[in-house]
């Protein structure tokens, strides 16, 4: 029996969970939310997950009715994300880590993200498209590696939706994503939007541009709603992820596809996933909102096949970094 | 009239036999004017809004032609364009008889020397990949999904002539002549060679030489290429 602690806060979701062989006991989140038109910053974020870690870390124990000594491992995000709320959560994980005497594990945030997938749906050897505020990228496993097949050559996919909503002053309650669904439902008229796939990549950046130009001057002389742009936003964004996942598939001979990642909630980009998938005779794999979103359990989760494989973190080893590429992990709990 | 026309493709192809359904098109293999034929439909991609993907499909099949029709003027191998039908988005191309993707070929070949494995029987390939490429970019055409999928090596002949190798699947291309677009172009390729031949980066490092050898432009292109290469790496991954 192995029990391990995950500890997230890449951004603004601060999250702590924990896992017990593939059973999540406990995973408690809070997301630092900012006023409409505004992104959170760093050092912001970080000094939010700091005022909550330990409240977090307590529930997380109580909800899984444990104590530390209960506790076998130690997982956190080592990155990638941004700097200062990552470090808040390291030097929490590192605290206990050394105070409970046991050994740390830093979890790729992109892995903890899969590895959740595949045990929440049990999903064999997906194609995996990981979309979220701060990555987009399609992942197959693939000799000990999870090899991005495809990915955003400038910014991710939730970035875009995240910065639209700031232009149009949509609430970021609970997040921007969520709203620009909710509206999107109620719009109708297809705007043409730039569409950009680039062989197994995407861009968004022309998109993002376009549309900061046009919404103002659209929603001024009434050519259309505020509705029907997020409604054309989300056609055509998740149009090409659907495209570059159906690539991938294509490509790896993949009957599989698996969301993660927050935009993954959305319900409009996995009904479409189902679309392209019942057309090809594949199956789609998606989770609910507690483990799209950023978590801790994820994380425990990744930290526990890591840990069993035999992998640690010595302390000196234990640092963040904003920057983490997908592949550059030997996946070590796969053949 | 033009649902008349409509019914006759869709009678043709129900006739032929489905080869493959790839991501982009449904491809069937018939006989047409007497000669082995291609067809690529693309067909309606239902999880789509309409207007997209019309708009898309019209534009794909355009831009396939068009970059097919001026690869072959340059002497590039590309399959020969039959008939299109725009109505029903349908390419009649040449089938490539008894042909491997290089894709197929690649993998067939590691495995063949396992568990030695040298990468030195691939090199002539990788070159030859390398100046066909840097022919096309010279022709200001950029492919837009440069895979092992989307070139094939005709079986016939000693497979060190030229014209043995042939490039496919134009749907994502169009003309350019900015390095930058060029770079990306090899971007693409390198990311899909090495997702799908694991550990191959000597063989791919000897197509870039071929290719630079090859190009009359290609310094531009290879430099564009270190720099999207980095782009993936600096980018903010927050979130």
């Amino acid at each position: 029996m192995t029990v391990v602690i995950g500890f997230e806060g890449s951004a603004n979701k601060i999250g702590i969970g924990i896992i017990r062989d593939g059973e999540v006991l406990s995973n408690p989140r809070r997301t630092y939310i900012t006023p409409p038109g505004q992104g959170f910053l760093p050092s912001e974020t970080a000094r939010h997950h700091r005022a909550v870690v330990l409240t977090v870390l307590q529930e997380a124990l109580q909800q899984a009715g444990l104590t530390p000594a209960d506790i076998d491992c130690v997982a956190y995000t080592k990155g990638p994300g941004m700097g200062a709320p990552l470090l808040t959560l390291a030097l929490v994980a590192r605290t206990v880590a050394q105070l409970w005497g046991r050994p740390l594990v830093g979890v790729n945030h992109c892995i903890g993200h899969v590895e959740m997938g595949r045990l929440i749906t049990q999903a064999h050897n997906p194609t995996v498209l990981y979309v979220s505020g701060g990555n987009t990228q399609v992942i197959a496993y693939s000799e000990r590696r999870y090899r991005i097949f495809g990915e955003t050559i400038d910014i991710a996919v939730g970035n875009c939706l995240d910065r639209f909503a700031r232009v149009i002053k949509i609430s970021n309650d609970p997040s921007p994503g969520y709203n620009i669904e909710q509206m999107a439902k109620r719009g109708s008229r297809y705007v043409e939007l730039p569409y950009t796939v680039k062989g197994m990549d995407v861009s968004f950046s022309g998109i993002l541009s376009f549309i900061e130009e046009a919404a103002n001057k659209m929603l001024a002389s009434a050519e259309c709603s505020a509705e029907d742009l997020c409604f054309s936003l989300q056609e055509t964004l998740f149009s090409m992820l659907v495209e570059i996942t159906e690539r991938a598939m294509a490509h790896c001979g993949s009957q599989e596809v698996l969301i993660v990642g927050g935009v993954g909630c959305n319900l409009r980009l996995q009904e479409m996933m189902g679309v392209m998938c019942k057309e090809r005779g594949a199956k789609l794999f998606a989770t609910d909102e507690r483990f799209c979103i950023d978590n801790g359990a994820m994380i425990a989760q990744a930290g526990w096949e890591m840990f069993r494989s035999g992998q640690v973190t010595e302390l000196q080893d234990s640092w963040i970094t904003q920057r983490y590429r997908t592949d550059e992990v030997e996946v070590t709990w796969r053949d | 009239m033009e649902l008349e026309k409509n019914m006759v493709v869709s009678e043709f192809l129900s006739k032929g036999s489905v080869l493959k359904q790839g991501a982009e098109a449904r491809v069937y293999r018939d006989v047409f004017l007497g000669r082995s034929t291609i067809i690529k439909e693309r067909f309606p991609k239902k999880y789509r809004h309409p207007l997209l993907d019309e708009k898309l499909t019209h534009r794909r099949t355009v831009q396939e032609v068009r970059s097919i029709q001026r690869c072959r003027r340059a002497g590039i191998p590309t399959p020969v364009v039959y008939f299109v039908d725009y109505t029903s988005h349908c390419i009649f191309l040449e089938d490539i008889v008894d042909s491997v993707t290089v894709r197929d070929h690649i993998a067939a070949t590691r495995q063949r020397s396992h568990p030695s494995p040298t990468l030195v029987p691939l090199e002539p390939l990788a070159a030859r990949v390398g100046r066909v490429l840097a022919r096309m970019h010279d022709e200001d055409v950029v492919h837009g999904d440069l895979t092992t999928s989307n070139m094939l090596l005709r079986r016939s002949g000693d497979g060190e002539a030229e014209l043995s190798l042939v490039l496919i699947d134009f749907g994502l291309s169009y003309i350019s002549a900015l390095p930058e677009d060029k770079g990306v172009d090899l971007y693409v390729l390198e990311k899909a060679f090495l997702s799908t031949h694991p550990n191959t980066e000597p063989l791919f490092q000897k197509l870039l030489e071929s290719y630079a050898a090859s190009s009359k432009k290609s310094s531009a292109v290879i430099k564009k290429l270190d720099e999207v290469r980095l782009r993936g790496r600096k980018r903010s991954m927050v979130g």
